[in-house]
């Protein structure tokens, strides 16, 4: 084991390459891009046996991804944002064909405006699309979840593709110590895939992804797809408890900070908890009773999890770095049927929206938070959900309109 | 290609593996290419489909096909045949697998996806120098939908969605030259009436690796409106009128295999199939057959200026 200071696309390839990958089908995209960099760079020093390949797209890519492990290889692949939209389609179609690859997107907000910078607007359009969703809030987190994210995807009763997420900038290229395990140690949590009856092989025909005529198959597959899924709730846990027998790191569905006691609590994926987990504790400094509850699943969604964390709590906040247009915050809404009709549900689920397109959640907009959810619970009122955002952002874009209206003056003017 | 086996048409199989009671269509140019060719392949092959009417052979349980299968996408069934291309070498290089284990990996689209939506994903197949065979069966429309025009199909057709007295607009696309100008391994052109050709070039086209296409014109009953028993001789017009060329590419070469001699005149094929009959009925589209004619003699003209002589 060393300790070593990694990007959290450094901690990605480390997994991958500690998961002793065979294949990686590759297209690059920012703030991705750095992972197949590394990979590629130890596959170039044969410091990693694996065959690299860059197709002409992320939609190709997942093909050949999927492809590959019919044969019963390991597969990694990597994506971001406008890729990982532009590969939706071999997305549902991999998860159906039930394959266990495992594929990192770091996350990134999606196109118009385009942008650069994080947010899970990404990762959440694909909350459907039958891969299981972990999701990370550090860099170490994102090494060893790439390590239970393959035992997890090639479980017999799962066998699904594994998506890891992770946020751009913030944690793509944000660097933290990592403690990085030895392939022995590794090697005893991570056997070799071994591909059952699911594979192509001369003599031993096989049809993959062949069409249904009619609902009641076409229902079939999918629901076995569903209670697949269901199960990989039971099994990262027991994946959890196993890697932390071995390694000392426990994870679990949920991660709970200082919530067993506390009467209000932060909702949140991401990194961005770790500001929350800050703001916790600043809050706890000032006797407020506060915790965090950040699932790491949401595909599987840890329903049950989230009633036992969040019962008898007096208010709940979940902060949502997505916008569902015309709906809102999507994990609001997602707690919301978790919560529905149990005896001791939270009276008060706030929602508020922010953390897009890179745009940080300050301190004190937790504490505002925390203060405007303190108020429903007194007053018993939900209250009406919230976009963060501050007057000085506002001055800020129209200083950028008015700039933007000059030019078109200009340009126009002589027209 | 003086190594053939095939010289006559009883050296062609006598074994026939492709499974019936498929759901296509009565006298489906597309299914007649792909049991040729999968008598000529055998089992040992798994075939990458992208979104055709021939995605319907296999529709669970049932299949035709004694080998492998696997149905991806309408884009990207070149990508699908690269990963398993890649898994099954990945298997083998790390003695995971024997050579006995292996297979062939073959696409199969139709022309919506080889002419259209699977172009990039075919083109960055042959950029990576992808060993698969592509087999193309071009009905010159979007058969499986009802036949809607597509990218090949050709000038003045009548389909589901060009019902005017000029029929299609567009030209058909030069599929042939796009692959060629990648330089792959092989590109050919076939058709199901002419099997011994088509035996052939399967034949060529297996002794080879690297990026090879099989472009397969396939007369369509249901879309070209004819009679199903129709479809060997419209194929074999196809040919005589020098309408559909049968060559292939090899070693930067385009040889043509089959030329018409003499060349019938383009009416007996159009005739032929009632998504022309726009050009002859109520009266005859004089204009439009004469610039039918005159393209088709200008690529003649062109393959006699450029003095190929017939394979023997």
């Amino acid at each position: 084991m060393t300790r070593k200071l990694l990007t959290g696309n450094g901690a990605a390839a480390w997994g991958a390459r500690l998961a002793r990958i065979d294949y990686l089908p590759a297209f690059p995209i920012t703030p991705q891009t750095e992972i197949i960099e590394t990979l590629s760079n130890w596959i170039e020093g044969r410091e990693l046996e694996c065959r690299m390949v860059t197709m002409e797209s992320e939609h190709s890519m997942l093909t050949a991804a999927g492809a590959a492990a019919v044969t019963g290889v390991r597969v990694f692949t990597a994506t971001s944002s406008q890729g990982l939209l532009y590969a939706t389609e071999m997305l549902y179609t991999v998860a159906g064909w039930r394959v266990p690859l495992v594929m990192v997107n770091v996350s990134r907000g999606l196109s118009s405006p385009i942008t650069l910078e994080p947010d899970h607007n990404d990762v959440l359009a694909m909350r459907d699309c039958g891969f299981l969703q972990l999701h990370c809030a550090t860099c170490q987190e994102v090494l060893d979840n790439l390590l239970i994210a393959y035992r997890l995807a090639e479980h017999p009763t799962v066998r699904l593709p594994v998506l890891v997420n992770l946020d751009g900038f913030y944690l793509s290229f944000t660097r933290e110590p990592v403690l990085i395990p030895t392939q022995a140690e590794v090697d005893r949590f991570l056997p070799p895939f071994n591909p059952g009856s699911i594979r192509f092989r001369g003599g031993e025909p096989l049809s993959e992804g062949v069409a249904v005529l009619e609902g009641a198959a076409y229902s079939y597959f999918r629901y076995e797809a569903h209670l697949a899924s269901l199960q990989g709730i039971r099994v990262y846990e027991e994946l959890g408890q196993e890697f932390a027998g071995l390694f000392g790191r426990s994870y679990t569905a949920l991660e709970c900070y200082k919530s067993e006691d506390a009467e209000i609590v932060f909702v949140m994926i991401g990194s961005f908890a770790t500001k929350a987990k800050e703001a916790v504790d600043r809050l706890r400094e000032a006797g407020k009773k506060v915790g965090l509850v950040r699932p790491r699943l949401v595909r599987p969604f840890p329903a049950a999890a989230l009633r036992g964390a969040l019962a008898g709590k007096k208010g709940v906040a979940v902060i949502d770095q997505n916008l569902s247009p015309g709906k809102g915050g999507i994990l609001h809404g997602e707690l919301a049927s978790a919560l529905y009709g149990m005896a001791e549900a939270p009276p008060v689920l706030a929602s508020f929206v922010g953390g897009l397109g890179g745009r940080d959640i300050s301190s004190e907009e937790f504490f505002e938070i925390h203060k405007a959810v303190q108020r429903a619970v007194s007053e018993g009122v939900n209250p009406s959900p919230r976009l963060l955002y501050t007057e000085e952002e506002l001055r800020g874009v129209r200083t950028m309109q008015s700039v933007a209206r000059a030019a078109d003056t200009k340009q126009g003017g002589g027209a | 290609m003086s190594e053939t086996h095939y010289h006559h048409l009883r050296d062609l199989p006598s074994r026939h593996i492709l499974g019936t009671g498929t759901p296509m269509c009565a006298g489906c140019g597309g299914l007649a290419t792909l049991h040729q060719v999968y008598d000529l392949m055998g089992e040992k092959c798994v075939i990458v489909n992208g979104a055709s009417c021939l995605t319907l052979l296999s529709v669970y349980p049932y299949t035709p096909f004694r080998g492998s299968w696997l149905y991806t996408a309408m884009a990207c069934a070149p990508a699908g045949a690269q990963g398993v291309r890649d898994g099954l070498d990945i298997l083998k290089k790390k003695g995971r697998i024997s050579e006995a284990e292996d297979l062939e990996v073959v696409v199969l689209t139709g022309d919506g996806s080889a002419y259209g939506m699977g172009l990039s994903a075919t083109s960055g197949a042959m950029d990576r120098n992808l060993d698969f065979l592509y087999l193309c069966y071009d009905n010159e429309g979007y058969g499986n939908t009802g036949q809607q025009f597509s990218p090949a199909t050709p000038h003045a057709a009548h389909t589901a969605t060009s019902k005017g007295p000029k029929g299609y607009p567009g030209y058909k696309k030069d599929l042939f030259g796009i692959w060629a100008a990648h330089q792959p391994s092989y590109v050919a052109t076939v058709v199901a009436a002419e099997p011994l050709d088509l035996a052939r070039k399967i034949e060529r086209a297996r002794s080879l690796t690297g990026p090879r296409l099989i472009l397969a014109l396939a007369p369509c009953p249901t879309g070209w409106d004819y009679e199903p028993s129709a479809t060997v001789e419209i194929g074999k017009l196809a040919v005589q009128t020098g309408i559909w060329p049968l060559k292939e590419y090899v070693d930067g070469r385009v040889v043509h295999t089959k030329i018409p001699h003499p060349r019938l005149k383009v009416e007996e094929y159009l005739k032929a199939q009632g998504r022309f009959r726009h050009l002859f009925a109520p009266r005859e589209n004089r204009e439009m057959i004469a610039e039918i004619q005159a393209g088709v003699d200008r690529y003649w003209q062109q393959v006699e200026q450029e003095q190929e002589q017939p394979r023997s």
